[in-house]
């Protein structure tokens, strides 16, 4: 699909009454052909700005706009779901129970007044595009919550949409089939480079699919950019705190250094991002950290509350440090620290980005 | 244990082939008494062809008007936000509390030849004749489009609640218009709702009684030729009528049911859709002054009833409406035992047949869905057939077969005792029973009752403390369904009634037929309070036991 188109969200704002939750004044461009993830978590509007592009739910303020190749804008704020010719993927997938599979996928064409024999063919084309080739008569309760995902999304995709919709598509898959999915959806939706907005809450999926990824907390965008981005440079600790693990310690800049200081104690490593705002604290993520030795001087000392084998690597989570708000994981390549032991924690010389503190303006 | 379910299980089918079956039988045989004398004469008759007709014509119109008014109404009030939504659905469901002899009669106050609205309509255009007449099919079409829209309303309503209204989003970004996702999504997948509600419908409407008999106007129905033949004392030929109207109904109930086969779909997602609030001017204006005059016509027949329950009787002959109030009707009904008799029988009846209705319901239920007793087929068939059959079909059964003390043919006398109406009310009402309190015990999960057996609790207890307490709310719905029924009950009794049992709805029309118009009201008024009184119990013990 060469005619993809971007979309433009200007200044949208949808409120609920007495709720305190919607979206207020969002502007955020979608490029033509790229694949872009809404996160954050329940409640904090990336359902509600993804039903307002599908146009199921209008819009209090603000415009919707499709951009062309050209770069031309075509409004689409007050124009009908109907007429958007975009194609969505429920998060139930809402296909229709008293149709068998091959009629749920013809429906956008039969809407479309395409004659039965060529819908016929072209739902079959877009389930074989799926892997459901030979699934067009079976019912839809008779599929695996991966067939009726995938049927979801043939019968989005065979209207030929301009923007592909997708409401937390991999939230209803058991944990095996989601990664695999995962990188089918990837490779699929980049195999037809089409313009696909997708909301999700959990962080791994966001990263694992999208180009850019962009998030929303208490209806209001928070940072949009590229997963490295948002998580080596988060634009603010809730970014901070979403994305990625990791805990937050107070710190300043000093040339191309980060100063963290717990406890009175101070250590330095070389300055990542750096947000504007102060007070600022460090986000340390486990890579940061090193497990040393509790004599060592100028480490933060605490003991090993748990620890846990990831495989190729090890994650302790160290607590009782004097002065630090929360424990910290530290990531090791050994297992030679056990619960209860008494350790240190430094800074590796490992980049450390910095964002403001919260309360801070 | 299993010996114990198998012994309850013959004794309630036992009980059910007794009361339910076998007058039903009698009825098939004794139109056959004659050979086929009878059916010869019941089909070379003009009288029989037409009420044959007419009740086809009756029952079809009656679902199609139904249809018509319960269906846009259902997507108006739970689709969209307008001023007056509120009030409407409140007042929508109001034409099923009225006692079905009542709103006939407050049919005949407003809308007769000498009703309010008609005469009001005279004089205004200054008309030398009423403008209409209450009588005939339409007539008949007409009071039961508005009691029995209800059924449709409130089926497509709950349809509604439980729909998933992303079905409904997909379609439309599918490009589908609203009228395609409407007929393509929405409505097929209402099926068993509406068709659930078009069998409601078409039963009562095949059934109906009250309105044909009051203004039908020489309209022949077969449920008012069976009371003719059998007042004729021409028996066979009622009950080869009874057995038409017995068979048509059950061939109803099947071929609806064909059609609704393999159509309920479990939804997935949540049912909640958000109400469109009407934007465009002209409705914003037009929406609450409808919904107003939707209400008026609802609320219309009861304050009607109310109004001429204060009317002096005898006083109101070619006014508009009632010239003399008096508290005297009222005071009548209290005063006088003769007067007063028709209460007690009624409510005396009414609370025997319910305390029968709930025992039976709970042993019932029990059995059709915590045990594996033999012959549950057998017995949820037999549950649901009272509630197939018209109930003027089931009174002539009991009437044809409960005539005589005879232990060779298992009969009893009870017509022409007080006890035929309590029994005809118990056996009318054990579908709506037994189902309610199945509904109950099918949420329980049924390894409870085996973990409290489990415990070392003898059948006894895990009753008493484990499946009684799971039944209650459906004993209480249950229990004011019956009641409900049984305290306005019109059609039935006046099969079976004796002087001495007369319930409320027959000195209603006894009073009617006396031209004692404020009685006859003050009578509905009472049962209308009645059945309030009974509902607004059954809330309040249902919100105690939540």
């Amino acid at each position: 699909m060469s005619d993809a188109s971007g979309l433009r969200l200007i200044g949208v704002s949808r409120r609920y009454e007495g709720t305190g939750r919607g979206v207020e004044e969002l502007s955020l461009d979608v490029r033509a052909g790229e694949l872009l993830a809404l996160i954050g978590a329940s409640g904090s509007g990336k359902t509600t700005t993804l039903r307002m592009i599908a146009g199921y739910e209008p819009p209090d303020g603000g415009r919707i706009a499709l951009v062309d190749a050209a770069g031309a804008e075509r409004d689409i704020t007050r124009e009908p779901p109907q007429r958007r010719g975009f194609g969505m993927v429920f998060q139930h997938y809402a296909l229709f129970p008293h149709m068998p599979v091959l009629e749920n996928v013809a429906f956008g064409l039969e809407a479309r007044g395409v004659s039965r024999a060529e819908r016929r063919q072209r739902a079959a084309q877009a389930l074989a595009g799926v892997g459901l080739a030979d699934y067009g008569s079976r019912a839809v309760q008779a599929l695996s919550g991966g067939e009726q995902q995938r049927v979801a999304l043939a019968r989005a995709l065979v209207i030929e949409p301009h923007v592909l919709l997708l409401d937390e598509p991999l939230s209803n898959l058991d944990p095996m089939l989601r990664q695999t999915t995962r990188d089918e959806l990837r490779e699929m939706l980049h195999r037809l480079r089409i313009t696909v907005v997708f909301v999700t809450h959990d962080q791994e999926d966001a990263f694992a699919v999208a180009d850019r990824v962009a998030m929303l907390c208490a209806g209001r965008l928070e940072q949009v950019g590229t997963p490295e981005a948002l998580y080596h440079a988060p634009a603010s600790h809730v970014v901070a705190r979403f994305v990625g693990r990791g805990a937050l310690a107070p710190a300043r800049a000093e040339g191309d250094a980060a100063l963290v200081t717990i406890g009175g104690v101070t250590q330095r490593a070389p300055l990542g991002a750096a947000a504007a705002g102060a007070p600022q604290v460090a986000v340390l993520r486990p890579e940061t950290l090193a497990v040393v030795d509790a004599t060592e001087p100028d480490a933060w000392r605490g003991t090993v509350q748990t620890r846990r084998f990831a495989g190729d690597h090890f994650v302790y989570r160290v607590g009782n440090i004097a002065g630090a708000s929360e424990p910290l994981e530290v990531m090791a390549d050994h297992g030679r620290v056990a619960e209860g032991d008494a350790v240190g924690v430094r800074l590796r010389p490992h980049p450390i980005a910095l964002v403001a503190a919260p309360g801070a303006r | 244990m299993s010996k114990r379910y198998t012994g309850l299980a013959l004794a309630i089918l036992a009980l059910l082939l007794w009361s339910v079956v076998y007058p039903n039988v009698s009825v098939v045989a004794g139109s056959f008494a004659h050979g086929l004398r009878d059916w010869r004469a019941f089909l070379s008759s003009p009288a029989d062809h037409e009420a044959l007709t007419n009740t086809l014509i009756i029952s079809v119109a009656s679902v199609m008007a139904s249809l018509a008014i319960g269906v846009p109404l259902a997507f108006l009030l739970t689709r969209f936000e307008f001023r007056g939504r509120r009030l409407l659905s409140v007042f929508a469901t109001l034409p099923a509390a009225l006692p079905p002899l009542v709103g006939v009669i407050a049919f005949l106050f407003l809308y007769g030849e000498s009703g309010v609205v008609t005469r009001g309509v005279q004089q205004l255009f200054g008309l030398s004749r009423p403008p209409w007449t209450l009588t005939g099919v339409w007539a008949i079409v007409f009071v039961h489009a508005y009691t029995m829209y209800v059924y449709v309303f409130l089926f497509v309503s709950a349809g509604l609640e439980r729909y998933d209204s992303s079905l409904d989003e997909a379609a439309t970004g599918l490009g589908a218009s609203s009228a395609l996702t409407l007929r393509r999504v929405t409505l097929p997948l209402l099926t068993p709702a509406i068709v659930g509600s078009m069998l409601l419908v078409f039963m009562s409407a095949l059934g109906s009684f009250s309105a044909p008999y009051v203004f039908g106007g020489g309209t022949r129905v077969l449920s008012t030729q069976i009371l003719v033949s059998k007042l004729n004392d021409s028996m066979g030929m009622a009950y080869v009528e009874t057995s038409v109207l017995a068979l048509t109904a059950v061939a109803a109930l099947f071929a609806l049911r064909w059609i609704e086969r393999r159509r309920d779909y479990a939804m997935a997602g949540k049912g909640r859709a958000t109400r469109i609030v009407v934007q465009s001017r002209g409705w914003r204006v037009a929406a609450p002054i409808i919904a107003a005059m939707a209400v008026t016509f609802l609320v219309l027949p009861h304050a009607m009833v109310v109004l001429v329950s204060f009317a002096r009787d005898g006083t109101w002959t070619t006014q508009v409406l009632p010239p003399q109030y008096t508290l005297d009707n009222f005071r009548h009904l209290a005063t006088d035992p003769d007067l007063m008799q028709p209460i007690t029988n009624s409510v005396s009846m009414a609370a025997i047949a319910t305390a029968a209705n709930v025992v039976f319901g709970l042993l019932a239920a029990y059995l059709l869905v915590l045990t594996r007793a033999p012959g549950k087929k057998l017995l949820g068939l037999l549950v649901a057939l009272p509630w197939a059959i018209p109930a003027t079909a089931i009174a002539l059964g009991l009437s044809a077969t409960f005539d005589r003390n005879s232990l060779a043919s298992a009969r009893m006398l009870l017509v022409g005792t007080f006890w035929i109406l309590p029994f005809a009310y118990f056996i009318r009402n054990i579908p709506l029973v037994t189902n309610a309190v199945e509904g109950s015990l099918r949420q329980m999960d049924p390894t409870i009752e085996d973990a409290a057996r489990g415990l070392g609790a003898s059948w006894w207890l895990a009753m008493r403390r484990v499946v009684l307490p799971a039944a209650r709310p459906g004993l209480v719905a249950g229990a004011m369904l019956a009641s409900v029924a049984a305290v306005g009950e019109f059609v039935a009794s006046i099969v079976l009634y004796t002087h001495a049992n007369r319930p409320i709805s027959m000195e209603i029309l006894s009073q009617l037929r006396g031209l004692s118009f404020g009685t006859a009201a003050a009578y509905s008024v009472l049962l209308i309070a009645l059945v309030l009184a009974i509902t607004t119990g059954a809330r309040w013990a249902e919100a105690r036991m939540a």
